[in-house]
């Protein structure tokens, strides 16, 4: 399935993007963070994000669908 | 209402817009950018947000303060981008009838903001180095 990955703060500075376009076969936010970790190297492991998809904070065990717009979101430093 | 903005606030015209006639009370908090953190020279700040979630738990936050606290109006606007030190990065502003209420909605919102909004202080230090932070200012490890 083709998935829209959005990346702030550190995961942006390690994927060296703004976002991407991902072909994956990972069916929700926990396998397709643990196949863009491999990927890009990121050292920041799940415990510390969360998950947003499709604008709205979401369980790392929702189902995902085509086209569905993905962030992982590190610890936010607001203020 | 919450707001990001990638221009400077004008945090009179913010206070304006609480006035009522029957708000006895106005408190406003201002965030600024200082020029030192954990024992570090900052230069400057860069601020990234995740927009549509930053907009819709910002709206959240301010709802809250509004079921949780007798008030009349609130207001909270936060930067993106490159700020210099002394620059305005967070205004919040609570209208009540009376100060207590006013006070407690304000630190709400205020601690909310920053614990639950998708926004990221990245802070560029003297030495050229930078790093991202948590909501109590220590940097994220990697």
């Amino acid at each position: 399935m083709i998935y829209r990955v959005l990346y702030f703060a550190s995961l942006r500075d390690h994927a060296g993007m703004d976002s991407e376009r991902v072909d994956s076969l990972a069916l929700d936010p926990r396998a397709l963070y643990s196949e863009l970790r491999a990927r890009h190297g990121f050292a920041m492991s799940e415990d510390r994000l969360r998950v947003a998809v499709n604008g709205a904070f979401a369980p790392w065990e929702q189902h995902l669908h085509e086209g569905d717009e993905v962030v992982f979101l590190p610890p936010v430093s607001g203020g | 209402m919450f707001k990001l903005s990638e221009f400077p606030i004008d945090s009179t015209a913010l206070a304006r817009e609480l006035a009522h006639a029957s708000a006895g009370a106005c408190v406003t908090f201002e965030g600024w950018v200082r020029d030192h953190n954990a024992g570090r020279k900052v230069q400057r700040l860069g601020y990234q947000a995740y927009g549509a979630l930053a907009q819709s738990e910002g709206e959240r936050i301010i709802a809250e303060a509004r079921e949780k606290f007798a008030i009349i109006d609130a207001h909270c606007v936060h930067r993106t981008g490159t700020l210099e030190i002394g620059e305005l990065a967070v205004w919040v502003g609570v209208s009540a009838a009376h100060r207590d209420a006013a006070f407690d909605a304000c630190r709400y919102i205020i601690d909310d903001v920053k614990k639950r909004v998708p926004i990221w202080k990245n802070e560029h230090y003297a030495d050229g180095e930078s790093g991202w932070l948590h909501p109590d200012n220590t940097p994220v490890k990697p």
